[in-house]
């Protein structure tokens, strides 16, 4: 059943005021801006694990291997700006929040477009400049993507080129979530009462509300950076009277918060995924969306874990760590949702839900290792070794990376309007998931036994687990290109996708795929909670 | 928030100065960083901070206040004006406030231009050579004042655009919801300096 009218033209065929290659770049549609999203993103994304990959051929065995050291300083600094802050904090919000946030909510678009597309521009802007860094003054930087004083005023590399991008880059992140809050706020189509509104727009009203309050912090700490650098003043100078640690509590104030900035939209998506391919209701409605809630304000406390052994007084450490744990417990019942949905339900086990289910798997590991690294006594054996490395990939790529894979999958057809071939997606998936846990797994015992972290050489005994990892880099940039390979096919040449190919129930799967210009003839009446599936609704029997 | 309202094509003004709202607390988060570091040091170097303070000349720092505070005043009755139709004293608020604007702007560059002139500016060897506290006083001074100017220069370009769609009649009495948000940033700017001026002139 379809609500839309199919003789009205998909938005990619839509011609509005301007055509071609300015219709894209020129418009305000929200699901255009969302695909502009998805291929920046894309080849982004394909840049900085090309730079992963080089580093972990430079680590495959001691000594040099293809690189100077100072070339790969260089390297694991742009990875790190880019993957954070051109692909994963904008990655989810602006890609499936701006394709399907206003569909799912039942709105026509977005409540500012034109600040939309601004947002883009900004965006892409920051993502230039970062790359920019790398060929401009004086060599690439190379403080890493933390940009630690003393050292980010001190080093003489074009450090403040990246700076000024990171910074243009948060502007557009905020307006991208006052974008957001003020659409839910005001753009719910009638009768879509704030208790019905799936999980997903839930998901991304908690992220929204985090990048508005949290992105300022960070804006104001690297304006002060370029400050000491450009004007002297010493703000985290000790010689002048600053203090560093102000530094570190600055911008993990801001960029703890960031690393929900990622989840949670990745938590949202993989919330549409499980009812869908269980064919049963979410299990918890009201304790998923009070844990993304929840997740976004405590998230905002628990910056010092970052900093344990930095210098802090036992107090502070007591309650950041305290903290921690604290946050832990809102992702935990999630976890028991998403199972307790899949329990019982007629389980359908595509690309996306194989993809979800890896989500949690990974993220699993991630989480709890983070309890590992928010105790007092263990971090001070794991801090700035491999295992946070390991840890942190284990959130940011094994949940938000997953997530991502898992979402465009879910959503493909209904944004390109093609089905693609479900045997290569599945293959991919298992080279995703082997290369990766073999690529990120040995990390925590080698940061156990003491590696550490952005370390160009390393002693002969971490040989093997270093060798390991580079054989997991090649097996996932293989999965990788080919699930990539795979979507490029589809668009090509694959069958064209029905309205609703996985029988969702949210309001995208009623309009037809690809989605039209408008995406509703008609504003849907919304008369219950969503995740209703009628007579195949297994709680119902 | 009524359920028949939240499906409108155009941006109604409500969801207007919704985003404006929250457009501002960023801002106030902003300046809030700077705010923290302030509190931070002046806890720590509490001295210097007076000995800094008193250097600055209190006097230009109230007159440049009575002046944001006119133009709040004048900006608020613009809008007023604009809901009344009344066009011709809409245009003439609005030219009073950025005149005022302006004069705070030639009179903080009086007072930069004054400090210029003792050799104290940010990295300057005089600046070096005086405790550490009165240093970081003046960075403060400087990043934050400056901040604070780049927004009443921002605000000033809002205002001018108002005047040429007022002028023009883009702006009217059925449609005013850029007026007011930009208003809505005027007062913010007027209310940032309400905080500055106590903070980094009064407390000597």
């Amino acid at each position: 059943m379809t609500m839309g009218n199919d003789t009205q033209p998909s938005y990619l065929e839509y011609q509005g005021k301007h055509k071609g290659l300015a219709g894209w770049l020129l418009s305000t549609d929200h699901k255009r801006i969302g695909l502009l999203y998805l291929y920046a993103i894309i080849v982004f994304f394909f840049v900085a694990a090309f730079l992963g990959l080089l580093m972990r051929i430079e680590l495959i065995a001691p000594g040099k291997t293809i690189m100077e050291p100072q070339t790969y300083n260089g390297l694991f600094t742009i990875h790190g700006i880019i993957m954070i802050f051109v692909i994963v904090i904008p990655g989810m919000a602006a890609v499936f929040g701006n394709f399907f946030l206003p569909i799912m909510i039942g709105a026509r678009d977005v409540a500012f477009p034109k600040l939309n597309l601004f947002s883009w521009y900004l965006y892409i802007t920051g993502a230039l400049l970062g790359v920019l860094s790398q060929f401009i003054g004086n060599g690439p930087p190379d403080t890493g993507w933390t940009f630690y004083v003393p050292y980010s005023v001190e080093s003489d590399t074009s450090v403040i080129w990246a700076l000024t991008a990171a910074f243009i880059l948060g502007f557009s992140s905020i307006l991208t979530g006052l974008n957001f809050i003020v659409t839910i706020h005001r753009l719910r189509a009638p009768g879509m009462k704030w208790m019905r509104m799936p999980l997903f727009p839930w998901a991304i009203y908690a992220t929204a509300w985090t990048q508005v309050l949290a992105t300022p912090i960070i804006g104001i700490t690297l304006l002060m950076v370029i400050a000491e650098r450009v004007l002297n003043i010493g703000f985290f100078d000790p010689a002048l009277g600053g203090d560093p640690l102000l530094y570190q509590h600055l911008f993990w104030i801001y960029s703890h918060p960031a690393v929900y900035i990622m989840i949670l939209p990745a938590m949202g998506v993989v919330t549409e995924i499980f009812p869908t391919f269980s064919q049963k209701p979410v299990f918890g409605y009201t304790a998923i969306m009070i844990s993304s809630l929840a997740i976004a304000l405590v998230g905002y406390f628990v910056w010092g874990h970052h900093m344990f052994t930095a210098g802090m007084s036992y107090y502070a450490r007591w309650f950041f760590s305290f903290l921690t744990f604290i946050v832990a417990i809102p992702s935990a019942i999630k976890v028991f949702n998403w199972i307790s949905t899949m329990y019982g339900g007629s389980i359908d086990l595509k690309p996306p839900l194989l993809y979800a289910i890896a989500f949690i798997f990974l993220f699993m590991i991630g989480g709890f290792t983070g309890l590992v690294l928010g105790s007092l006594a263990t971090n001070v054996q794991t801090h700035d070794t491999a295992f946070v490395v390991a840890h942190f990939h284990y959130i940011i790529f094994g949940g938000m990376g997953f997530a991502f894979f898992a979402g465009i999958h879910y959503w493909y057809p209904k944004m390109f309007g093609k089905m693609y071939n479900n045997r290569v997606a599945n293959i991919a998936w298992g080279f995703n998931f082997i290369g990766f846990n073999l690529l990120y797994f040995p990390h925590f015992i080698l940061g156990i036994q003491g590696m550490p972290r952005r370390s160009y050489d390393y002693l002969p005994q971490f040989h093997t687990g270093h060798f390991i990892s580079t054989i997991g880099a090649f097996i996932l940039i293989a999965g990788m290109l080919l699930m990539l390979f795979n979507f490029i096919r589809a668009g090509r040449r694959g069958i064209k996708a029905p309205a609703n190919p996985w029988h969702g129930v949210t309001l995208e799967w009623k309009i037809p795929s690809p989605p039209p210009h408008e995406n509703f003839e008609e504003i849907p009446e919304i008369t219950s909670k969503p995740y209703f599936f009628g007579s195949s609704d297994k709680t119902k029997q | 928030m009524t359920e028949n309202h939240t499906h409108t094509e155009h941006i109604d003004s409500e969801t207007g100065k919704l985003g404006m709202w929250i457009f501002l607390f960023t801002e106030l988060f902003l300046f809030g960083g700077l705010f923290l570091v302030y509190a931070i040091f002046r806890a720590k170097y509490s001295a210097d901070f007076h000995h800094g303070a008193a250097e600055l000349n209190a006097f230009i720092g109230a007159i440049n206040t009575v002046f944001l505070l006119i133009s709040s005043m004048t900006v608020a009755g613009a809008l007023t004006a604009m809901q009344k139709g009344d066009r011709r004293m809409t245009m003439l608020l609005l030219t009073v406030t950025l005149m005022l604007a302006a004069l705070f702007l030639l009179n903080k560059y009086f007072e930069w231009s004054h400090k210029f002139e003792y050799h104290i500016w940010p990295g300057s060897p005089v600046l070096k050579n005086m405790p550490q506290g009165e240093l970081l006083f003046f960075g403060l001074y400087y990043m934050m004042t400056g901040l604070h100017a780049l927004h009443v220069i921002v605000g000033m370009v809002l205002l001018s655009i108002n005047l040429v769609k007022v002028k023009a009649g883009t702006v009217n009495a059925g449609r005013y919801v850029i007026l007011e948000n930009s208003a809505l940033y005027w007062h913010l700017v007027d209310l940032i300096w309400i905080f500055l001026f106590p903070l980094l002139y009064l407390i000597t």
